[in-house]
């Protein structure tokens, strides 16, 4: 298949991108782009692990087409750190030991991190439902929650300290 | 409580970082330039031989740089010295749907899959056995002919006197279990990149470079050198992040080899990534389990004779099954007292994929079964099931009757704590029905004591290395696979030395640069690396605390090394603790001074009574040179265990302990089990990180849950049905309960800082707490894991009179399984199941029996 010329908007900088029409965004953002945070774990589109944000919106990478994707905003895990340092969720996750091996992490990060911009004070059903999206193998989720409820704290006392 | 440092502070992943940024490495992370991807073409028969490969089609096609095949590299291999059964890509035979046929390396995916097809195989399909019990009575076409009864293995012990243990017991209780297959399933699918160079004195193709998900390198060198017929030192294997292993990633798993035999070939490098459905095929998980279990207790409740008979279905290789069955048997052992046991395994080899090593190691199904039955004993002679686990405790320090030594043993701390968290007294037997709590006890070793090629070299070794401005660099083989042995490493020696964890670097798991250490496996990082980095940190400290000595005017041994300094015992300790309250930042100021003027500041100072670390470290390095530590560990000959054929499997330098409940409800409308909430202990000597041991427990038991509920491999004539994360049923957070982690502590003699294991015990009594809870509930005793909702239903019905009876298949009664059945009895696949297209070359197979021809199409 011959190639067409793309251009996607990934974490605020713009790609010119050549690629086949039938390239998934998953396979455009780790092979083309060498942004390798997104993460394959599965066949049909049941982990969660290539889980990006599109226009803020957790969507599967593995599960979009890159053309599909033009003019929209693409943020992956290597947008989501802050100035340079772990945001508040990235720091809890490492404290409250919220990933081990961490391969779904980045996955879940992205779908956390969605469900926490628009609802920044989730009840644990709204966590739980936000969570079944992604699958772990390794934490069974107890230590991932923890870390989350850690981060939503962090978060509300850092915008209580603004405040003052 | 201690007066450690590090040492038991809940300390985040040193690695951690790079895996919530999305920075953190893993293999299939990795390209090089020139990189072809291999693809690998998969047998669909589930036995039959070889006639014809021609690949002349896939060849011609654009982009396609190789296709490699069996004949490429013939070198037979295999985890085990006693199993070398397997080779790159098939030889002259296929042995399971899934076996590896052929392999094109080419410059891209779309184009390697599209050459899989043009691969032209001629194939004599052969008689195929999937039951173990109809494989053993196998006389033809036998799986690997050097194998009669394609019995891989079979083991017969007896320690004590079992019939006069019988003849002693009140009650004598037997029963046949079954454990479904299951597989690891780690999110990472396997994935190797495999690159030479050109040597630069020869001209010709040189060393070899791999990038591996492994938990074991050392090995996977040791068999690249075997197959490719090069000399290890030629060899390089490096270990990036791992995305989980569980057992998956501990042996050599086909691709690896692989990727190495088609990059030589094609003289360029090559990458495979297995798919999904691949990770299920290569498998390497936890057998189907057949226990025919017979246990004798005294009224008191005291346990006097277990005969287990266990046959597993191993699949089409040996992998590690020969460890496995004997592990089911040495395993009854070292939990409670048992005087008398005896022990029949029998390793069947069966045409599916190879089963392996899967977190808890070949003693979960066995554990299932006892526990189980321990819990029928204890209604038999009505006692507590609590109080019957109480009644066997072990009196250590002791040697079991089958040779294990045990010395630190906090299961009855275990037992307390979750009797006392679930407030069992108050509502065990007294929930409304429909609702239950079940209690059950596991353990596991910390490390095997005998490495798996058996030799007097250490299994651990580190070298520690300090730089002149107070960095440590630890250089240690020990894989991290997401358990955090890094974090540990870490921990061990910023305790010795007394300093920061920020001064801490690992490198780890690359055989270039990091000493030996056999893998990640039977739970052995923390207690064997953890000792050896302990050893290695010791050695360092002992050269700056040499030198400090001198400086000082004392013996090295009146010297402390805490807070990122070193003074004299007795110093005025006030202005130590104004020292290390101050920032650290004047440390690394006076560290840059040290550098270049140390002599003149000396002789300035005369003698000192403390250091900065820095200062400690420049003074040593003055005398020594170099700053370097190493260590290393083997187990004590104590340890290793009896002199009996197969007493090598078993023995630990300690065991940990666990004891868990759960509070489970069943739905006698639907048969659905949900499990509320699980407490469970977990005693690991000491807990030398707390975050990391909560997180293997809480994620072992989930494991276990995960057996317990859903998770089972269904297979039809070999085939496997659900070779996906959806149709295997891996529970979502939604769906997984509470766990509550209890840390107890025995302080081991020997682990490092009295740590054992933490990572696989509490797997095993997950499957019984929750069959217990059932019982609890509802009073049926599943003996069939795992208790789908079919199962419960099954055998719901099967006690009301009356009811329609449940039709599974064949021999389906979950509360009392007869035999294999060819698939699991789910739902989706109960009665005509999945009918295969009659053209399906699987199909075409001679010995189609009546009963899979039924199964196939006809009677319900
Ligand atoms: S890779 Fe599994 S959902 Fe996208
Ligand atoms: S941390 Fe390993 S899969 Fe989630």
């Amino acid at each position: 298949m011959s190639k067409i010329l793309i251009m996607l908007n990934v974490n605020g900088r713009s790609h010119e991108i050549a690629c086949e029409p039938n390239t998934l965004l998953l396979d455009c953002l780790r092979q083309d782009l060498g942004l390798t945070g997104s993460k394959r774990a599965c066949d049909d589109s049941s982990c969660g692990a290539c889980t990006v944000q599109i226009d803020g919106v957790p969507m599967l990478s593995c599960a979009l087409l890159a053309v599909s994707c033009q003019g929209q905003r693409i943020t992956t895990i290597e947008g989501v750190a802050e100035h340079g340092s772990l945001s508040a969720l990235q720091k809890a996750y490492s404290d409250w030991g919220g990933s081990q091996c961490g391969y779904c992490t980045p996955g879940f990060m992205m779908t956390v991190n969605a469900l926490l911009s628009e609802t920044p004070d989730p009840t644990d059903e709204q966590i739980g439902a936000a969570l079944s999206s992604n699958l772990c193998r390794c934490t069974g989720y107890v230590q991932m929650i923890q870390a989350i409820k850690a981060a939503i704290r962090a978060e509300q006392q850092g915008r209580a300290a603004k405040r003052a | 409580m201690s007066d450690f440092s590090v040492i038991g502070k809940r300390t985040a992943m040193v690695d951690s970082s790079g895996k919530a940024t999305g920075l953190g490495k893993y293999a299939d992370d990795f390209s090089v330039p020139g990189m072809l991807i291999g693809k690998i073409l998969h047998s669909p028969y589930p036995h039959a031989r070889i006639k014809k490969i021609d690949a002349s089609r896939a060849l011609a096609l654009d982009g396609v740089v190789a296709v490699v095949t069996g004949s490429d590299a013939p070198n037979k291999y295999g985890i085990l010295p006693v199993g070398h059964d397997e080779t790159a890509l098939a030889v002259e035979k296929v042995r399971y749907v899934g076996d590896n046929v052929a392999c094109v390396a080419a410059i891209s995916e779309s184009i390697a899959e599209k050459a899989l097809e043009l691969i032209d195989v001629e194939y004599e399909p052969m008689q195929a056995y999937f039951d173990p019990e109809d494989s053993m009575k196998a006389t033809s076409d036998l799986i690997h002919p050097e194998k009669p009864g394609n019995v891989e293995k079979d083991y017969h012990h007896v320690f004590g006197d079992p019939d006069q243990g019988f003849a002693e017991s009140d009650v004598v209780i037997e029963g046949r279990y079954i454990a479904n297959e299951v597989t690891h399933a780690a999110m990472e699918p396997h994935c190797t990149l495999a690159s030479f160079e050109i040597d630069s004195i020869t001209g010709n193709q040189g060393r070899l470079t791999v990038w591996s998900s492994t938990q074991v390198p050392y090995y996977l060198q040791h068999k690249l050198s075997i197959v490719l017929d090069m000399p290890m030192s030629q060899i390089r294997v490096i270990k990036p992040l791992v995305g989980g292993g569980f057992g998956a990633k501990s042996e050599i798993i086909p691709l690896e080899i692989i990727a190495a035999v088609a990059a030589r070939k094609a003289q360029a490098p090559v990458k495979i990534t297995y798919t999904r459905e691949e990770v299920f095929w290569a498998h390497r998980g936890r057998p189907r389990t057949i226990v025919d279990l017979k246990t004798g207790v005294k009224k008191d409740g005291s346990i006097r004779t277990v005969a287990a008979r266990v046959v597993q279905d191993g699949g089409a290789y040996c992998s590690y099954g020969v460890v496995t069955i004997l592990y089911s048997g040495a395993l009854l052992g070292a939990l409670y007292d048992i005087p008398n046991i005896r022990y029949d395994g029998y390793r069947v080899l069966t045409n599916k994929p190879a089963c392996g090593a899967m977190r808890g190691h070949g003693t979960v199904n066995v554990r299932f079964a006892f526990e189980s039955q321990l819990d029928e004993a204890a209604a038999r002679i009505g006692m507590d099931p609590a109080a019957i686990r109480n009644r066997n405790l072990l009196k250590p320090p002791c040697l079991t009757v089958n040779n294990l030594r045990v010395r630190s043993y906090g299961l009855p701390e275990c037992i307390e704590k979750v009797v006392t968290g679930s407030r069992w007294a108050e509502r065990k037997g007294k929930l409304p029905r429909g609702r239950g709590l079940g209690i059950a006890c596991s353990h596991y070793v910390s490390g095997a004591a005998n490495s798996i090629i058996r030799s007097d070299m250490p299994h651990s070794t580190v070298n520690i290395k300090v730089d002149r401005d107070g960095g440590v660099v630890i250089y240690t083989g020990a894989s991290d696979i997401g358990q955090g042995s890094d974090t540990v490493a870490a921990q061990i020696a910023a305790e010795v030395l007394g300093c920061s964890m920020a001064r801490i670097q690992v490198i780890a798991a690359d055989t270039d640069l990091t000493p030996v250490d056999i893998g990640s496996y039977s739970s052995r990082v923390t207690f064997m690396n953890g000792n050896a980095t302990l050893r290695a940190a010791q050695a360092a400290k002992k050269l700056i605390a040499e030198a400090v000595a001198k400086r000082m005017n004392c013996s090295p041994e009146d010297l402390i090394f805490s807070d990122d300094k070193v003074w004299k015992k007795g110093a005025a300790e006030e202005s130590v603790t104004v020292a290390a309250a101050a920032p650290t930042v004047s440390g690394h100021v006076e560290g840059q001074i040290l550098r270049g003027s140390v002599q003149q500041k000396r002789k300035d100072e005369g003698v000192k009574e403390r250091m900065s670390f820095e200062e400690a470290v420049v003074t040593a390095m003055d005398i020594q040179g170099t700053l370097t530590g190493v260590g290393s560990y083997a187990p004590p000959p104590d340890a290793r265990g009896g002199k009996h054929k197969g007493g090598g499997v078993g023995p630990s330098p300690a065991y940990s302990y666990s004891a868990q409940v759960a509070d489970v409800s069943v739905d006698e409308e639907t048969g659905e089990v949900t499990v509320h909430k699980i407490w469970a202990a977990h005693d690991c000597g000491r807990a030398l990180n707390p975050v990391a041991v909560e997180g293997q427990v809480i994620g072992s038991v989930w494991m276990g849950l995960g057996q317990a509920l859903q998770e089972e491999m269904v297979w039809k004539h070999g085939l496997l049905m659900n070779p996906s994360l959806l149709e295997y049923r891996s529970a979502s957070g939604v769906e997984s309960p509470e766990i509550e982690c209890y840390i107890v502590e025995s302080i081991d003699p020997e682990g490092p800082f009295g740590a054992k294991e933490a990572s696989e015990g509490s797997l095993a009594a997950a499957i019984p707490a929750v069959a217990n809870a059932i019982f609890d509930a509802v009073g049926i005793r599943l003996r069939e894991s795992p208790f789908t909702p079919e199962r419960v239903l099954a055998a719901l019905r099967s006690k009301k009179a009356g009811a329609k009876k449940l039709q599974l298949t064949r021999n389906a009664d979950p509360e009392n399984p007869g035999s294999f059945r060819e698939h699991g009895g789910s739902l989706c696949f109960k009665g005509k199941g999945p009918v295969r297209h009659a053209l399906d070359p699987a199909m075409v197979r001679p010995g189609t029996t009546a009963d899979a021809a039924e199964e196939m199409g006809g009677a319900d």
